[in-house]
């Protein structure tokens, strides 16, 4: 592993407004009466549900088991009373299952699992297995089953644990490296045992001292090293980070563990620690709720099914009306329509965007300026194939190469045309996969 | 005196053995192409809209000489027509049921709950972005793809919502295609009494956010000869094409949210604002 | 008991959120402060033609910027389009257009020039970003081959005096012999003939500085540019100074800063990528030396930007290179 971490091309450097929450402590969410949890939380098939309307269950319960490999099960985030299995507003605007359980106040665990207190002797595959039985899913946005990374089907020598946080306003991982360095490297260590590997990297980026600091400090403990990357977006992106710290190119269309790498988020280690070492179940995570229009931006703890409305509320609410509601980071995060979608496993941030900052697109012509090119981190023409898609040109569009397109938004962060890139780049891929699907029926 | 007629003689000698290579060219390296497929061609609209499901008029033309496909596979041409075309080649040809297209979709922007959507303004990049900022996800987002790809300018969008005027339909099925919520089907001509919903949900959900949505309280249904001219499929109710009602239907009916409608009057916009 | 007056949480209007795809948040260009900016860079160049030339450069200057708005105004409400000239780039190409002009030229040719550069060189490609050759340089060519003794006749500076100057005509430093016309103390402070941009190198040198460190232009198409032309120029003047003058003198003479700095680097018109950049500095001044050395004009720029803006969509696809993470299939055997 090389010392100095490699600068990939391109990127951007966005102010970063971590200031109005990177100083405020997590703190634990109140309990609430009700808690609407969606059924569909990972990468892959939705869990099979185990309960019905009506039923009691325990915290830490099994809601819904896991449908297949690629598939992770369901817990309960409090006791109570599953009182509707129903839709709610999902996180991508369209309506998604849900289960709905009313709390009632005891918030009995239940301790479905045995903690592992000897996970340094214990079978890699005991560990695997409890992390998949526990529903751990990529806490940094992607939602990909943990358990399904940690089974590579070709050869692994490094894990890259992923503290990057390169996003705008985010800084739920900063607070945790911060305040549960300790559990990081903890988790770190059995993610390297459940590989076979000796040793783990992870990867901060340098507007994060004091995390690097804390987790120096305890990191000796288990061989694990702790690499400050240069402060670029997107830094934290799974093939910039690998190019950082291993210096290897993921190929187009691959996977980490093509060049030999795993790559999990800080988050995501806490919760293995925790399945681990304290047999709890994925029921909550760390998530920032901030933006300029809140009057008291900060960092929660929340269960899994807590309503955005109430984590707004927590947050003082709004000074004034925001421009926009995302979930995740201002760059790849998703809009919102309404304040009924609840927090999911994967929601990193609650983002209040204010009107001078949002982003309005515009069809203006593209002026070739090539401001997108140079910040490109996959090194692919925005601009051009932007007007391919205009013309409905998808061929030329995968000439380009736009599937490599990662859809960090550097192109459409730049842009002084204001076009909107990026979804012209998720319809090319739309399209292209369509027509591949449809060759390969033929 | 002489410049001119020199130059004259020059011209006409030049052309004359310009148009013999060329006349030569003509037979010698002549395609050898039924004369019967141009005669077709001329007797087709020329609308080359690609409804047939060929490549042009040309090459349905082709098709229908070598025998491969039937005259009245031209949704454009009229029936008169087609025969011509079959009395002409000497061949058989039964008629075809004109098709139109239906948006079976009622909510337009005064009567759906919808959130101001930025980005490119085409439904098939729009649904990629939170399923098109609708309330219902599975409605209209009235950002004239389809209109744009009627070749016969028969899809109007009123209000965020696209209309197909039947009368210019022709059945081409391009609009068909493009449709990312596949909200557009092809329906016999001769029906005239749709139901203007798409939503599997049920009935309460759907009223939140449409206030023309189907809710499948079945008063069609019962208001029906009951011989099963309307299809329940939960809590969408639909047409039976195959045995459909007559249009005094939704009359009799009186359809509570006015999802069920004559195709006719929704293209004159007779059921706007008469939602409660 | 005190009664708790807890301000109410206000919670956002779920209605009013707008829903776009990401990224949600924005860098601060804007076409229009980009032109801006470019505009603040050819003022130092406009107030020297000013002071050189007096009224009638101040004349030639306002016809092409208003006549390049107006033509572009009238154009798009013709064809049903909306009004585009709130971008600014209308106004830099009628001064870039006036900079190429004489100020002696008569206020029809300002005119027809604007014509030709906004209607011909851009709206009728699809107006911004839609033309592949630099609109200035198509009307300043265009009137050169159209009226060409009244495009090749300058006017001599008159430094300081404000007033509208005679047409007394002059050679440019470049003339037709090349033989030297001026000094380079002349050229360097613009107390030289030839058109209103091409005589103050300081104060094109100025404009061209603030660009590069606005980060406005790639630095690589002038340094390519102005380097190639003075190495040529400086091995055909080592082996036969007859031939040619040294480069120091053809890069402050003519036109070369003004293409340099301001007219090869017109974003819609240039190369994208930075090694694309440089191969279209590089031709550009391959270019520009053969003509003003061998060829029969005594200015080459013009002629040469065009030709390479027509070759800028091919250098663009050769120089983008392969993405990160192409996987390079071996040849067999």
């Amino acid at each position: 592993m090389s010392n100095k971490p490699r600068k990939f091309k391109g990127g951007i450097h966005p102010y970063d407004s971590k200031a109005l929450s990177a100083a405020k402590a997590v703190v634990n969410a109140p309990l609430l009466d009700k808690y609407t949890v969606i059924v569909h939380q990972n990468i892959g098939a939705p869990p099979e549900l185990l309960v019905k309307k009506g039923d009691a269950v325990k915290k830490g319960a099994l809601l819904a088991k896991a449908a297949g490999f690629v598939s992770v099960p369901l817990h309960a985030p409090t006791s109570g009373t599953v009182t509707a299995i129903d839709k709610c507003a999902g996180p991508t605007g369209i309506s998604v299952p849900s289960i709905e359980i009313t709390a009632d106040g005891e918030d009995e665990w239940g301790f479905p699992f045995e903690p592992i207190a000897d996970w340094q002797s214990a079978e890699p595959a005991d560990l695997k297995q409890r992390v998949w039985d526990a529903g751990i899913v990529g806490m940094g946005g992607a939602g990909f089953p943990a358990h399904v990374k940690l089974s590579p089907q070709k050869p692994v020598d490094t894990l890259i644990l992923n503290g990057a946080e390169c996003e705008p306003y985010l800084t739920a991982d900063h607070r945790l490296m911060l305040e549960q360095a300790e559990e990081v490297v903890l988790g770190a260590a059995i993610l390297a045992r459940i590989l076979g590997l000796e040793a783990a990297i992870i990867g901060v980026e340098n507007n994060k001292p004091d995390a690097i600091e804390a987790l120096s400090k305890v990191a000796g403990k288990y061989n694990i090293k702790v690499q400050g990357l240069p402060v670029n977006y997107p830094q934290g992106a799974e093939k910039q980070l690998i190019y950082a710290l291993a210096g290897r190119e993921v190929p187009i269309g691959g996977l980490p563990m093509d060049v030999g790498c795993v790559v999990q988020n800080v988050a995501s280690a806490v919760a293995v620690a925790d399945a681990v070492v304290k047999g709890l179940p994925s029921i909550e995570r760390i998530t920032t709720v901030t933006g300029e229009p809140l009057v008291n931006p900060g960092n929660w703890r929340f269960r899994l099914g807590t309503p955005i409305s109430k984590a707004i509320e927590l947050a003082g609410g709004v000074k004034v009306q925001p421009a926009k509601l995302l979930l995740g980071g201002p760059m790849m995060g998703f809009a919102q329509s309404s304040l009924d979608v609840t927090v999911m496993k994967n929601t990193s941030g609650i983002l209040l965007i204010p009107a001078e900052e949002v982003s309005q697109y515009t069809s203006e012509p593209c002026i070739r300026c090539g401001r997108c090119v140079e910040c490109c981190p996959m090194g692919i023409l925005p601009a051009t194939i932007s007007q391919a898609v205009e013309n409905e040109r998808f061929d030329l569009a995968a000439q380009l190469n736009v599937l490599a397109c990662i859809e960090c938004g550097s192109c459409s962060y730049v842009c002084p045309s204001h076009r909107p890139l990026n979804q012209h780049f998720k319809r090319a891929k739309a399209e292209i996969m369509a027509a591949r699907r449809k060759e390969q029926k033929k | 005196m002489t410049i001119i007629l020199t130059s004259l003689v020059f011209a006409a000698l030049l052309g004359a053995i310009l148009a013999l290579i060329i006349g030569t060219a003509a037979k010698a390296f002549a395609v050898e192409s039924d004369p019967r497929i141009e005669t077709v061609t001329d007797m087709l609209p020329g609308a080359n809209c690609g409804g047939c499901g060929y490549a042009g008029c040309a090459d349905f033309a082709k098709a229908i000489v070598e025998g491969v496909a039937p005259p009245s596979g031209c949704p454009v041409a009229p029936a008169s027509d087609s025969a011509r075309i079959a009395e002409y080649l000497g061949i058989t040809s039964e008629e075809k049921e004109k098709m139109v297209a239906v948006v079976r979709c009622s909510g337009s922007i005064s009567v759906t709950v919808r959130s101001p959507y930025n980005g490119v303004q085409d439904c098939r990049s729009a649904v990629l972005v939170a399923g098109g900022a609708k309330g219902c996800d599975y409605g209209c987002l009235g950002l004239a793809s389809c209109a744009r790809a009627c070749p016969f300018n028969a899809i109007e969008i009123r209000d965020g919502l696209a209309v197909v005027h039947p009368e210019l339909c022709v059945g081409c099925g391009k609009c068909v295609d493009i449709c990312p919520k596949n909200l557009i089907v092809l329906v016999p001509a001769s029906v005239d009494v749709h139901v203007y919903c798409n939503s599997p949900e049920k009935g309460a959900a759907k009223r939140k956010v449409c206030k023309t949505a189907c809710i499948g309280c079945r008063k069609c249904v019962k208001a029906s000869d009951n011989e099963e001219q309307m299809l329940i499929d939960g809590f969408l109710i639909a047409t039976n094409y195959d045995n459909p009602p007559l249009p005094d239907l939704v009359e009799k009916a009186a359809c509570p949210t006015t999802a069920l409608r004559l195709a006719s009057k929704h293209a004159a916009g007779e059921y706007e604002g008469v939602s409660k | 008991m005190p009664e708790e007056t807890t301000a109410s949480i206000q919670l956002p209007d779920a209605k009013k959120l707008v829903v776009s795809n990401s990224p949600h948040i924005r860098g601060g260009e804007t076409i229009s402060n980009i032109m801006g900016h470019v505009l603040i860079a050819l003022a130092p160049a406009a107030a020297a033609a000013l002071f050189f030339f007096g009224l009638a450069a101040l004349e030639v200057m306002v016809l092409c910027t208003v006549g390049c708005v107006a033509v572009e105004e009238i154009w798009n409400k013709c064809a049903g389009r909306k009004p585009t000239w709130k971008d600014g780039s209308a106004a830099l190409t009628g001064l870039l257009l006036a900079m190429n002009l004489s100020a002696g030229a008569p206020w029809w040719i300002c005119l027809l020039g604007a014509l030709l550069a906004i209607g011909l060189g851009k709206q009728i490609f699809g107006g911004l970003g839609f033309n592949p050759f630099n609109p200035a340089l198509v009307a300043r060519v265009a009137l050169l081959i159209g009226f060409p003794q009244l495009m090749t006749s300058w006017v001599v500076p008159q430094a300081g005096k404000f007033m509208a100057c005679d047409a007394l005509t002059g050679a440019t430093p470049l003339g037709a012999s090349g033989a030297a016309v001026s000094s380079i103390h002349n050229l360097f402070i613009g107390n030289v003939g030839g058109c209103l941009g091409e005589t103050s190198a300081v104060a094109l040198i100025i404009g061209g500085i603030y660009l590069l460190m606005k980060k406005l232009i790639k630095w690589q198409v002038p340094a390519a540019f102005i380097g190639t032309v003075a190495l040529i120029s400086a091995v055909v003047h080592f082996f036969n100074p007859e031939m040619t003058q040294p480069p120091l003198y053809h890069i402050l003479a003519g036109g070369l800063l003004i293409g340099a700095f301001f007219m090869a680097t017109d974003m819609v018109t240039s190369p994208m990528t930075a090694n694309g950049a440089l191969i279209f500095g590089f031709g550009c001044g391959l270019i520009t030396s053969v003509i003003r050395i061998w060829g029969g004009y005594p200015e080459g720029v013009s002629f040469s930007i065009l030709f390479m803006n027509a070759l800028t969509p091919l250098i663009d696809r050769s120089t983008i290179g392969k993405p990160f993470g192409y996987i390079r299939v071996k040849k067999e055997g």
